[in-house]
């Protein structure tokens, strides 16, 4: 049977993939941020998974304000990188599981989740950014060494799903793959955050110790995490902060007790503090 | 419209529905420059392009105009007007300093140092002291 051996917390900064792209990983300013991935690439390495479940959010590339879903799965057979407005990022196509993913859509509608099936998607640099950090530079001719199942969880227009139905979600998606029959390794992303906003007058909000206690949450306590409110996130980590419900769906999706193998924090890339977290499973 | 219980973060716009629906036409111009013959277009004629979409006046002048604050007060979310900065050569950290008022090097010199700290920026009230 298909199972999920651990969940990785991770930001998503499309400024990341340009720094990765451009080839300026080992500058003054970014090599802060890469050194705390050299240990997550040895890990991934090590822990190869066959199938990565990608939790992000799409940026008004596959769905501008016409079309807004809560959660979206990708279920085609493949995903290309899309021009986000300075042409596509310089990686691999993104292949998914197509048959996983099918049966993952199968068993979450059952299970009361709604989700819009999505057979056709071009990805951008939420879904494309964490691959990169965590498996490194991989030129566009070559693979992911993973297959990846993307689901898009709406957090642009207000409100997002609450962070415990993002939770609970991700205990639906845990029993749709420890349902699924081929022996797979599954690892499971929760991505975006931490603190910042884009936007408006009190752009460049970050709150350190509000983020560092999320990620002591993510690890010891994940129902507590999963209760904190909307407006909990807008006002202490700013509007795009918000984006951390996302990390539920990861959360809900492994055991109650997990072990933390690997945590970073850096303040800043371009407007955002960079967080990242690895959870095993406890077997 | 209603009092929303976000509605005291201070300098902040919460992009819900009622401003999405009031962005709309605005939001579905700015995204549609992610595409670079709809880019080639828009600075071939940016009048002929707005012509496409029935925003109102004002965000029509808020657009040539490149009032990004103005923008976002009009329905806008940062997600889409990006692109229209985007076009223009003006990347999300600049764009974060002309907003802000800071400019671009006082607002990347704050990020370096850790970025807007939380404390005195939690509601209105701690910037109306000022």
């Amino acid at each position: 049977m298909a199972r999920i051996t651990a969940g990785v917390g991770c930001s998503h900064v499309p400024a990341i993939g340009v720094a990765m792209d451009t080839d300026n990983t080992n500058d003054d300013y970014w090599k802060p941020v890469f050194n705390g991935f050299k240990k997550s690439r040895e890990w991934m390495k090590k822990q190869n998974p066959d199938v990565i479940f990608l939790v992000y959010n799409d940026h008004c590339t596959a769905f501008d304000a016409s079309c807004i879903p809560t959660f979206a799965l990708g279920c085609a057979e493949e995903f290309k990188p899309a021009d986000e407005g300075w042409g596509p990022r310089p990686v691999p196509v993104v292949k998914n599981h197509q048959k996983m993913a099918s049966h993952i859509a199968q068993s979450l509608v059952l299970e009361e989740f709604d989700l819009t099936i999505m057979n056709e998607m071009e990805v951008d640099h939420g879904l494309t950014v964490p691959l990169s950090v965590m498996y490194g530079d991989v030129k566009p001719e070559q693979e992911w060494p993973a297959l990846v199942i993307p689901l898009c969880v709406n957090v642009v227009q207000y409100p997002p799903p609450t962070g415990n139905r993002c939770y609970n979600l991700g205990k639906a998606v845990r029993r749709a793959i420890e349902s699924y029959e081929e022996d797979l390794n599954v690892v499971i992303f929760g991505t975006g955050g931490m603190s910042h906003q884009l936007q408006y007058k009190r752009a460049g909000l970050i709150n350190s110790e509000w983020d560092n206690n999320f990620l002591d949450l993510m690890t010891r306590d994940p129902l507590a995490a999963s209760k904190i409110s909307h407006l909990e996130y807008l006002r202490e980590t700013g509007s795009e902060g918000i984006e951390m419900v996302m990390w539920h769906v990861m959360r809900g999706a492994l055991n109650d007790e997990v072990t933390e193998v690997h945590r970073h924090y850096h303040v800043p890339a371009s407007n955002t503090a960079v967080g990242h977290i690895i959870l095993e499973n406890n077997t | 419209m209603s009092k929303k219980e976000y509605s005291d973060i201070p300098g902040t716009f919460v992009f819900d529905a009622d401003r999405s629906r009031e962005g709309y036409h605005l939001n579905q111009f700015c995204i549609s420059l992610r595409l670079k013959n709809n880019r080639e277009a828009f600075n071939d004629n940016e009048e002929v392009y707005l012509d496409s979409y029935p925003m109102t006046s004002e965000q029509r002048e808020a657009v040539i105009s490149r009032n990004w604050n103005l923008l976002l007060e009009l329905g806008g979310n940062i997600y889409y007007t990006s692109k229209l900065a985007a076009n223009d050569g003006i990347n999300f950290q600049n764009l974060a300093g002309r907003m802000t008022g800071m400019g671009v090097e006082a607002y990347r010199d704050m990020m370096l140092k850790g970025g807007r700290p939380i404390e005195g920026n939690r509601t209105n009230d701690e910037w109306e002291k000022d």
